[in-house]
């Protein structure tokens, strides 16, 4: 009775001295979740209640109402502060919601402060950040925050000639003779396995090979076999693929098995799948001064260049990662949020995680596009 | 459900068969798909003919002691054939056997529809003889398969068919193209069209040359070891690496060649690949 006494009286004044001391040094650091329903403070009275009310803007898509509450706003156009937001040629910008935002004050004085702001896109394929550093300044007794703008690339109307390569396949007709072959699916090979243990399950990565001269839609299945033969586990390939692949070319794949070991199983059945599909062989995409950085930050970047006529909406970068010894230690991948444009770089950063970055040998990187109505 | 039909009848009627066994109503033994033909009956009265067969069942009324005729039609099914004759009087039966007619079609698998040049034995044939009606020719035919390609040479084999079905196994030549494949019996002839595709590229080789800030990289016409082009649209992978960067692109192969740009950087290594055949390497010394 007497510790249970005493427990109660330490957590009670563990609680207050928590209290007060968040009061006097409270955290500047803060993260926000859009909410339509949330009232905004109306003139903010700090920095950050000035970017927590502009990103919450953003996220309900009231464009007007945060470009009017901008500091710079005469250097700019409303238009081209939307267009650095939600991007343009249909991007994956274009179909995003802002998801969340942490804000990070770097400094501040009486009359500005300086404020990184991360901000968390949900699209289709997955979340990706747009990291920003705002400068907030002081007008009278409220705070107002310069957007730095990012000019998106724009492309002077003009023609530009291209060779386009085609495919088209004209598939056995129903009224054809039993014996009247098909076309031939393309042949496919796999040309490297590698089984890993990570993160509580099991993670099957590879490379494919298109050995056809026609273009293949391809996708990889794994199963995982137990001692006695018997299916732990199979799974297809999804999103670490490029499932169009044209003549000679290879394409990395990644399945993940989470809560599985290698320990568990005796051994792995491969299956490739192809079929034969019509395909363009354009655009062709250059990925260039790719680096790979070290830890703190490891990951892999470069630029997409767009060597084609034709804009492509939304670009996906994936990297294979090899050892010194030439043995695949990982594959990632990442979705460029904006469009790419005839000549015009796009960034891209794939993460890597640190303990692959550090065996990191050698690498490769491969880009698939998506134009208008079409996969590439 | 219709299939089992005439089994059903053929259950029915074979008490009839077994009282009927002394009696005797002449068939021929054996006739050929599509025959048209008529056989005596004996005795007087009506009688009702039945005639159980593989692909169904025939029946019908007759007077005893008239010849019963048969279209062309009547029996298009190879197979074995029980004929009864139920009267007031008596019962007659008889069996014969209908045979496939002479050959009229063939359904030829060429496999596979599209295989890389110089590849022996690369290719599979294998025709189905029909006749008119659809059933397989089992008595052995003497059955052509002529291969020929876009230079007008041809391989030809003959084989005979092995209850009903005669195979081969074919080279695909050494210039690419779409082949002619050919089975045939007597004057009955299929085809199909064999793509002779070129193989992996012999050697790739690229040379460069300096525009403004990028090198222009273009390789010579790409062919493989049977001097064929590699078809458009292959996939050919520049690499250049520099002071721990590279930049790549992989571009299809347009009229014979591929080309492309990357950035100029003076000590850059650049190298060339097409599936798994590495090209030539060009250390660039000009550029910034």
């Amino acid at each position: 009775m007497k510790r249970g006494t005493l427990l109660a009286l330490f957590i009670a004044l563990a609680t207050v001295a928590m209290v007060i001391a968040g009061m006097l040094w409270p955290d500047v650091t803060g993260s926000g979740v859009p909410n339509a329903q949330a009232k905004l403070m109306g003139s903010a009275t700090s920095p950050q209640g000035a970017v927590n009310n502009l990103l919450q803007l953003i996220a309900r898509r009231d464009w007007q109402s945060a470009y009017s509450s901008l500091a710079n706003k005469s250097e700019f156009s409303e238009s081209e502060f939307t267009r650095d937001l939600i991007g343009n040629y249909g991007s994956l910008r274009t179909y995003a919601t802002l998801d969340g935002f942490d804000i990070h004050p770097l400094r501040a004085s009486s009359e500005a402060a300086q404020i990184r702001a991360r901000l968390r896109w949900a699209s289709v394929v997955g979340t990706f950040d747009d990291s920003r550093d705002l400068r907030v300044v002081r007008d009278g007794d409220r705070w107002q925050v310069e957007w730095p703008l990012v000019k998106e690339a724009r492309v002077p109307p003009q023609v530009i000639p291209v060779n386009y390569l085609r495919w088209d396949v004209i598939y056995r007709g129903a009224e054809d003779d039993w014996g009247a072959q098909d076309v031939e699916a393309p042949h496919v090979r796999i040309v490297a396995m590698h089984p890993i243990d990570r993160a509580g399950g099991v993670v099957i990565m590879g490379e494919i090979l298109n050995e056809d001269v026609v273009p293949a839609f391809v996708t990889v299945k794994a199963t995982l076999l137990d001692t006695h033969g018997a299916a732990l586990a199979s799974e297809d390939s999804f999103d670490k693929i490029s499932h169009i692949l044209l003549p000679k070319q290879v394409s990395p794949f990644r399945i993940d098995f989470p809560n599985l070991s290698l320990s568990q199983i005796d051994s792995v059945r491969m299956q490739p799948f192809s079929t034969l599909v019509p395909a363009s062989a354009d655009p062709v995409i250059g990925i260039e001064s790719q680096t790979l950085h070290p830890v703190p930050d490891s990951s892999l970047t470069g630029q997409l260049v767009n060597q084609s006529g034709q804009i492509v909406n939304v670009a996906h970068v994936i990297g294979t990662f090899y050892d010194h010894s030439g043995q695949i230690i990982w594959v990632a991948d990442e979705y460029p949020s904006r469009a790419l444009l005839p000549d015009s770089p796009v960034p891209f950063q794939i993460p890597l995680p640190a303990d692959v970055s550090s065996k990191v040998g050698s690498y490769r990187v491969i880009a698939s596009t998506f134009s208008s109505s079409r996969f590439q | 459900m219709r299939s089992r039909i005439p089994i059903l009848i053929g259950i029915i009627l074979l008490p009839y068969c077994a009282a009927a066994q002394s009696s005797s109503l002449r068939f021929p033994q054996r006739l050929e798909a599509g025959t048209a033909f008529s056989t005596p009956s004996s005795g007087s009265g009506s009688g009702t003919l039945y005639v159980v067969g593989p692909g169904g069942v025939l029946r019908r009324e007759i007077q005893l002691g008239d010849s019963i005729a048969f279209g062309a039609g009547d029996f298009p099914n190879a197979g074995h054939y029980t004929a009864i004759l139920a009267a007031a009087s008596s019962t007659q039966s008889s069996q014969f056997d209908v045979v496939p007619s002479k050959p009229a079609r063939v359904s030829f698998l060429a496999k596979p529809s599209r295989l890389p040049v110089n590849r022996s034995q690369g290719i599979s044939g294998v025709g189905y003889i029909f006749d008119r009606f659809g059933n397989l020719t089992l008595d052995p035919q003497p059955v052509s398969f002529a291969l020929s390609d876009g230079s007008g040479r041809t391989q030809t084999q003959t084989t005979s068919s092995h209850h009903g079905v005669a195979w081969v196994r074919m080279n695909s030549a050494a210039k690419a193209g779409p082949a002619t494949f050919q089975a045939s019996v007597g004057n009955v002839r299929e085809k199909r069209v064999v793509q002779q595709v070129p193989g992996d590229p012999c050697s790739i080789r690229i040379t460069a040359h300096a525009s403004g800030n990028r090198v222009v990289l273009q390789t010579d016409p790409i062919r493989d070891c049977s001097g064929n082009a590699v078809p458009d649209g292959t996939i050919v992978s520049f690499t250049e690496t520099y002071l721990g960067s590279q930049s790549t692109v992989d571009v299809p192969i347009k009229r014979d060649v591929a080309r492309t740009e990357l950035p100029s950087r003076n000590g850059a290594v650049i190298s060339v690949a097409s599936g798994i055949v590495m090209g030539n390497e060009i250390h660039w010394k000009g550029g910034l």
